[in-house]
């Protein structure tokens, strides 16, 4: 398989990869949950590529494959140039400090024993970057700062701080080991909605400032937007889309993003009163047994006899966007000219305002 | 299925009224005014959204409203189902009442689930229990109510049990068991919060399809103002255990006179307006423990009114017809 998300040799330095990459895991009876099943994405430096999907996608496993959290079954990680695939623990140990990662959950990544300043300390002793505790607090009042957080929280146990305070905690410990790539995995999910934005800004500020390249997984699709360079949509297993979010977002070449894109609500009742919904029958298959062919037909609207024939690769579509169906654009114009999205006219006529 | 349900008939009365709501829970860390003086209604074929942050006060208002709320916690006020005042009934007639006239969804169907019963059982025990049914027939009623909620060959699933359904069945299962006695309130707390966001697509029709069928009245509980826009006629923002705005959908999202409110909205990201930061809320939601004296969005408005913000609980007034607002500066900062 080739390099699905192949970059242009003008656009930058390519910083880490993943090459037909495999991973699954034992399930029982000598089944295997193929989460990850030949994926290549690729990520350059000082850009955020979003990865998005739906639970079940491979999107997490696909991001704890870069930190060797999890061993490939086959294909290869990359970083920096070099081939981690194969890496010895005591190697994987210098690997982990240059990619690291954020978790979804604050509350269940942070040790509820230790104080703040333990928690953000804990990766300068892993990686022996301080040399004296003089040095440690230091570096810890200078990360805390770095993630808008008073240097006097350092004293203070995790139960003692807000959700988004927490998740701030969390990518201070991300940025300890100065690395050059950070996996966020669906870094505000659990964030209430107004500190959603503060998290989103945080990072973005971050990236900035200190030359970050982030892989953002998320389900949000709004949030992967906003912000993201390139976008990859994952379903079973599969990378089945990639583009600029403008790409993406606005003509989606790929059933399945659209149909995605067609299911997020909007903020308007006039337009989700208007919209038309492409409404996925069914639920995803087992990805113990994902279908033959292209794994999305059991659920396209627009399936065709010969999707169960034929696995599509990623093929392009425009310049940067490519998409693994060869019924791309065309599917997606149909399913949008189809029939009335069944409810078309939203909510009932109200009886009474209050 | 029957379409009549309790409510046709007596359109004009709401099928559940709500007036000065107020629930205060003893804590080892002191008293939590979880909620405060809340007033609303809603009406048989109508959805009402509850919108709010954690700690808002939007779970524990209809919990206490239909008698759910923790022992611990001290509930005064008015509630009306169907014309009956709940609060002075005994706890027996109260809970008959709403076993035959609410149902409940819930974020994660696994609480409304027991593993190791079949759907069908779970589906069937309210109609033996609250229609009189014999086991027969509430089989049969069960496999009809599976069917309404779309899950395919119900005459076999019915035999399954929980730990055979995904997660999106699963809900349409306890969406099935709440319609089993064809309440006259359904209320949903989150239910689509667990799922992927192809599958809420599919609960969200599934609601308004079953509300427009059996007239029936529905509370939303979410934080997800896309989800709003979606489903609800009338919407109610909470803040701090109060009601800070609401009105009809149209109006308060076309013009939202609270600055959080306002805030929630634009902090959104906006394809329409990429680039740069997010004109984010400052600060994190308050604790039912701790909060301020005058308005409990103060410490973070950016409107940042005066010392009578500060020191003055707002009162609710009227902006347009049927909009109301909970703000001494209901048009921004010029107001």
């Amino acid at each position: 398989m080739t390099t699905e998300t192949a970059p242009d040799a003008a656009a930058g330095e390519l910083l880490a990869e993943l090459d037909d990459l495999r991973v699954w895991f034992p399930a029982g009876g000598g089944a295997r949950v193929r989460a990850v099943d030949g994926v290549s994405l690729a990520i350059r430096r000082g850009e955020t590529l979003g990865l998005v999907g739906e639970s079940g996608s491979g999107k997490s496993t696909a991001g704890l494959a870069l930190l060797r959290l999890v061993d490939p079954t086959s294909g290869r990680v990359r970083v920096g140039g070099r081939d981690v695939t194969r890496w010895s623990r005591r190697r994987l140990r210098g690997l982990r400090r240059r990619v690291a990662m954020v978790f979804q959950d604050p509350q269940a990544s942070l040790d509820p024993r230790r104080t703040i300043g333990a928690s953000v300390a804990e990766p300068l002793v892993v990686h022996r970057l301080v040399d004296s505790a003089h040095a440690r607090r230091r570096r810890v009042a200078e990360l805390l700062e770095l993630v808008g957080l008073r240097v006097d929280l350092a004293g203070r146990h995790p139960h003692e701080l807000s959700g988004g305070q927490r998740q701030r905690v969390g990518i201070a410990r991300a940025l300890a080991g100065e690395p050059d790539l950070i996996v966020l995995d669906e870094p505000i999910a659990s964030l209430d909605l107004s500190v959603q934005a503060q998290i989103m800004n945080l990072l973005r500020g971050l990236q900035r400032d200190l030359g970050l390249t982030y892989l953002f997984i998320a389900h949000d699709l709004a949030a992967v937007e906003h912000m993201s360079d390139r976008v990859a949509v994952m379903y079973l297993g599969r990378i089945v889309e990639t583009g600029t979010p403008a790409q993406l977002y606005r003509q989606p070449a790929h059933p399945y993003t659209a149909a995605l894109l067609s299911a997020v609500p909007v903020a308007d009742p006039k337009v989700e009163r208007r919209r038309r919904r492409i409404i996925l029958r069914g639920d995803v298959p087992s990805p113990i047994d994902p279908p033959g062919g292209c794994r999305f037909r059991t659920r396209c609207p627009q399936a065709r006899p010969d999707c169960a024939e034929v696995d599509p690769a990623l093929t392009e579509i425009t310049a940067g966007q490519r998409a693994a169906c060869p019924y791309a654009g065309e599917a997606v114009r149909a399913m949008l000219a189809g029939p009335e999205a069944p409810f078309p006219d939203g909510p009932a006529p109200r009886t009474t305002g209050r | 299925m029957k379409t009549s349900s309790p409510a046709a008939g007596r359109e004009a009365e709401p099928v559940l009224d709500i007036e000065d709501l107020t629930v205060t829970i003893g804590t080892r860390r002191g008293q939590a005014r979880a909620v405060a003086g809340v007033d609303w209604s809603v009406r048989a074929g109508q959805t009402l959204a509850l919108v709010g942050e954690s700690g808002s006060g939007k779970s524990m208002t209809v919990l206490a409203a239909t008698g759910l709320a923790p022992r611990a916690a001290r509930v005064t006020g008015r509630v009306r189902l169907l014309g009956e005042e709940l609060t002075t009934l005994s706890e027996p007639r109260r809970r008959r009442l709403r076993g035959r006239h609410v149902g409940f969804v819930f974020q994660d169907p696994m609480t409304s689930l027991n593993p190791v019963l079949t759907v069908g059982r779970q589906v069937s025990e309210a109609c033996e229990e609250h229609l009189g049914m014999t086991r027969r027939q509430a089989r049969d009623r069960a496999v009809e109510l599976l069917d309404l909620v779309g899950i395919p060959s119900p005459g076999r699933r019915v035999a399954e049990y929980p730990h055979q359904f995904s997660g999106g069945m699963r809900q349409r299962v306890v969406i099935a068991m709440a319609l089993a006695c064809e309440p006259a309130l359904l209320i949903a707390d989150e239910p689509t919060t667990a799922l992927d966001v192809t599958t809420q697509a599919q609960i969200v029709e599934l609601v308004a399809d079953l509300r427009r069928r059996l007239g029936t009245a529905v509370v939303w509980i979410t934080h997800d103002l896309g989800v709003v826009a979606g489903v609800a006629d009338t919407v109610a923002v909470m803040y701090g255990g109060r009601i800070v705005e609401r009105g009809d959908v149209d109006a308060v999202f076309a013009a939202p006179a609270h600055p959080y409110t306002r805030g929630l909205l634009a902090a959104r990201p906006d394809p329409e307006r990429a680039g740069g930061d997010l004109p984010a809320i400052q600060g994190a939601p308050p604790s039912p423990l701790e909060l301020p004296p005058g308005c409990a969005f103060w410490p973070r408005c950016p409107v940042r009114g005066d010392a009578r913000c500060e020191h003055e609980l707002p009162p609710l007034v009227e902006v347009t017809r049927g909009h109301e607002v909970r703000t001494f500066y209901p048009g921004g900062e010029d107001a």
